[in-house]
């Protein structure tokens, strides 16, 4: 195994400390990356350090990313929930890099659903 | 599971769904005994013998949103695959351990691919719990602590 290297630990130390100082206003946006066992084999963790990447080039501080467990479709893995302020989450499924980045850019960013990707809209708990 | 730092992740996520606030990620290899171990402990409520007893079945979860708990299964398998031992420690309210060993140079051992991006991904998804991670080899021994890299 390669050892961690000075510039591997200061690129975490650079990426955890800007992502704490984002955190202290409120959001507009919050995008959750499903990340169970079926998830990360999927694939999740690209997912998630890609949006931790476009959050970070975008300027954007009122946009957070955060993790929770299966979302119970495991066969739609990598999926994540995008939810903005005021707006049902909406789900999407079977994702890729190419895919969070357009997510990003038109629904996070510009407010429009990518329904090509988009498995459910709304909360499955509302009537 | 492509890689064992996915399989740590994924480890790192059931502490966090037991409630831990603190785990401990430690990476020790060792080339001289041909050893790699990896030990993922956290302060999260535990599980009771029952449970335990469950816990490498597959076909067990105490999820509700499937009826298969696959990682720690997979994560035994793949020490297993490689001469290696699987072994798991837990008390209610005090906390999880678990411990997988390979041997360092078996042909069947998954790499351990990119650890900086399971750290990156735990750290900033939970700046709550404090996570810490150790690596030791012959070298010496190397920790990162997300409450230090907060200040």
């Amino acid at each position: 195994m390669a050892k961690l290297s000075i510039a591997d630990l200061e690129e975490i130390r650079n990426k955890v400390k800007k992502s704490t100082l984002l955190r202290e206003g409120s959001f507009n946006a919050k995008i959750t990356v499903h990340m169970g066992t079926c998830g990360i084999a999927a694939g999740a963790r690209t997912i998630m350090n890609t949006l931790i990447q476009i959050i970070e080039e975008s300027k954007r501080n009122d946009i957070i990313v955060t993790n929770s467990g299966c979302a119970g479709f495991c066969s739609k893995e990598p999926m994540v929930t995008v939810e903005l302020k005021g707006e049902s989450p909406v789900k999407y499924s079977s994702l890729n890099e190419s895919k969070i980045k357009k997510i990003f850019e038109e629904h996070v960013l510009n407010g429009r659903i990518v329904a090509e990707y988009a498995l459910a809209i709304g909360n499955e708990r509302e009537p | 599971m492509e890689d064992l730092s996915l399989h740590i992740l994924d480890v790192v996520e059931n502490s966090i769904e037991a409630a831990a606030t603190k785990i401990e990620i430690r990476i020790t290899e060792d080339k001289i005994r041909d050893l790699l171990e990896i030990e993922i402990k956290d302060n999260g409520r535990g599980m009771t013998e029952q449970t335990l007893s469950k816990v490498l079945d597959p076909f067990y979860t105490t999820r509700t949103t499937r009826r298969v708990g696959m990682g720690l299964s997979l994560l035994a398998q793949a020490s297993k695959e490689s001469n290696g031992n699987f072994e798991i420690n837990s008390a209610v309210g005090i906390g999880t351990e678990v411990k997988a060993s390979f041997q360092h140079s078996h042909i069947d051992r998954k790499p351990m691919g990119d650890i900086k991006s399971t750290l990156i991904s735990l750290m900033i998804s939970y700046p709550d719990i404090n996570i810490i991670f150790v690596y030791q080899d012959e070298e010496g021994t190397d920790t990162l602590d997300s409450n230090q890299l907060k200040q």
